[in-house]
């Protein structure tokens, strides 16, 4: 170091272009403390309640958490679990499309507000919002005398369920698309309508090919708010065994029945679906960002 | 005006719309119907039943703490993902995300297994008069983990983007790295810093699925008030529980405007430092 230093001194600018490189000490143990200090909280705070899922779902061995899983009343919360992820996305992603295409490519007045509207869900309590549909189809709702006249059930049923996930998980895919359509513009677009592509065609060939990655990414992130959504879905389902317990439901009624393995058993699936979704994600976010605007490094 | 070049202009927005509509807008009106149809004295019962005003304050109070926590923790995480290189840190960076991925339900039964009087943390813990679980604590930590990815989110392209240059000034004249962090970049950062708190104090206070199972909701103690919600729609006390979700709803839209007009007006003094 001394030595190094010696001959590096011969100019001055040799000298400060040294000391850049190589900082002092004490800022070296403070750039070391702080990178120890997140790296700890980050492993006590995320990795370990990950791995307390595993263990705990493991406790009694592999034939216990097979077990637990092949119940029927496991297999039919996961069978729930994909039929309602199966409608709700892709109603969101048609929105999602007509949305971000309104709002990127056209001017008109209100747009702002329909803005604040798409991200609404967001900012409102998952609890509140199944207690809406509640209150819309529920027996003492406005259409609940009606629905029940014609016996049709949409409150502690499967509809209830699929329209409290549809609202929770709309922003997504909108909320993707609009700034990075935006940020895209529309020359592309129009350089094929004035060569005579129709506007399902220009949208199929050019459109669609541009926003395909960060689409994935929107499907991607509401698939997993989907399966994964809790509050909502807890308030319209009513807790039927079988009937209308989608997998997360499950796993708080074997917690609160005292079967500690078989809810963790549940939820090492979701942790699964988890793991996989920041898998593709982050997959998604080194391969594609520029395609995938919003996230790409900086590219705000 | 240009002529439209481009089609679907009728089609995609009266989609949206009536979509939106539909699914959103709807419910909402029937929220605030039913809400009104208990009236301003019952609105007055209602706050002024000391379990409602607990549970409120709870979500709130609760939700504006582990806001702040984390806004420090998340500065601090981000910083370190963004300015240093070591190894793993591509694979914490995408660890960050992982309180949104993983459902709700299934972070509460891991926290509690974790910090319950014989958890893994909490056999530790415990004897040494640190209860978290099926206490106010437990609320809060829970809602740190689900609030947690937004502050780093967001920090993370601004922290990015930043230049380099003042940083570098500030400390050629002098300043040590204290000073040039906390004269220079935090006053950069803290609109950003602001957004981030606000989405993750949005989150907290509607958090339902993580809080319950690690809160124990002990009436009075450890009950949030989207747990009273539910109680209320089991009790088939519909007009109560939409007016508890009203109330809910009006006060963190006032809380996020106020965080707009603390972010606009600390952008104005950013900028008159500058």
């Amino acid at each position: 170091m001394t030595a190094s230093l010696t001959t590096a001194a011969s100019t001055t600018a040799a000298a400060t272009s040294l000391q850049k490189r190589q900082p002092h000490w004490p800022r070296k143990i403070g750039r070391a403390l702080l990178i120890l200090v997140a790296v700890s909280f980050l492993a006590v705070f995320l990795v370990l309640p990950l791995s307390v899922v595993f263990v705990e779902a493991f406790r009694q061995g592999m034939h216990a958490y097979l077990s637990s899983i092949k119940q029927p009343e496991a297999l039919s919360a996961i069978r729930l679990t994909l039929l309602v992820a199966v409608i709700a996305v892709p109603l969101n992603v048609v929105f999602g499309v007509a949305a971000a295409w309104a709002m990127a490519r056209f001017e008109f007045r209100g747009k702002a507000l329909l803005g604040a509207f798409i991200d609404l869900p967001f900012s409102i309590s998952p609890v509140i919002s199944g207690l809406v549909y509640v209150l819309l189809f529920g027996a003492q709702g406005w259409f609940g005398p009606w629905l029940d006249a014609h016996n049709v059930k949409i409150i502690f049923a499967v509809p209830g369920l699929v329209l409290a996930t549809i609202f929770i998980t709309l922003p997504f895919v909108a909320r993707e698309l609009i700034p990075l359509m935006q940020a895209q513009g529309s020359d592309e677009e129009e350089a094929a309508r004035v060569l005579g592509a129709g506007g399902w065609q220009m949208f199929f060939r050019v459109t669609l090919p541009n926003i395909r990655w960060a689409l994935l990414y929107g499907v991607l992130l509401s698939n997993a708010r989907a399966m994964g959504e809790f509050g909502a879905v807890s308030v319209v389902s009513g807790h039927i065994r079988g009937l209308t317990t989608t997998m997360p439901l499950e796993v708080e009624m074997r917690y609160n029945e005292y079967d500690y393995v078989g809810a963790f058993a549940i939820a090492s699936l979701l942790a699964l679906l988890a793991l996989l979704t920041l898998a593709i994600k982050t997959l998604l976010e080194w391969h594609y960002g520029d395609e995938i605007a919003a996230h790409a490094p900086g590219g705000h | 005006m240009r002529r439209r070049i481009l089609p679907g202009f009728g089609l995609s927005l009266g989609y949206a719309l009536a979509y939106l509509g539909l699914i959103v807008l709807l419910p909402l009106a029937a929220l605030a119907w039913k809400a009104s149809g208990i009236g301003l004295h019952g609105l007055i019962r209602l706050l002024s039943s000391p379990r409602t005003f607990a549970a409120l304050k709870l979500s709130f109070v609760g939700a504006t703490f582990a806001a702040v926590v984390n806004a420090v923790v998340g500065l601090l995480v981000a910083w370190v993902l963004v300015r240093y290189r070591f190894p793993g840190r591509r694979f914490l960076d995408a660890l960050v995300d992982l309180p949104f991925a993983l459902p709700t339900a299934v972070a509460g039964i891991a926290l509690t297994a974790l910090y319950a009087p014989n958890g893994w943390l909490g056999q530790w813990l415990v004897p040494h008069g640190i209860q978290i679980a099926y206490a106010p604590p437990g609320v809060i930590l829970a809602m740190v983990f689900v609030g947690f990815p937004f502050v780093v989110r967001t920090l993370q392209p601004v922290l990015e983007s930043l230049d380099r240059d003042v940083e570098e000034a500030a400390e050629s004249l002098g300043a040590s790295h204290l000073q040039t962090f906390f004269r220079v970049i935090l006053p950069m950062l803290f609109p950003t810093l602001l957004t981030g708190f606000a989405l993750a104090l949005a989150r907290a206070v509607g958090e339902y699925g993580s809080v319950i199972f690690i809160a124990g909701n002990i009436p009075m103690r450890s009950e949030i008030a989207p747990l009273l919600i539910v109680e209320k729609l089991e009790e088939f006390n519909y007009a109560g529980a939409a007016a508890l979700g009203m109330v809910m709803l009006i006060a963190s839209f006032v809380l996020l405007i106020i965080i707009s007009l603390l972010q606009r007006w600390s952008r104005r003094w950013a900028e008159q430092t500058r």
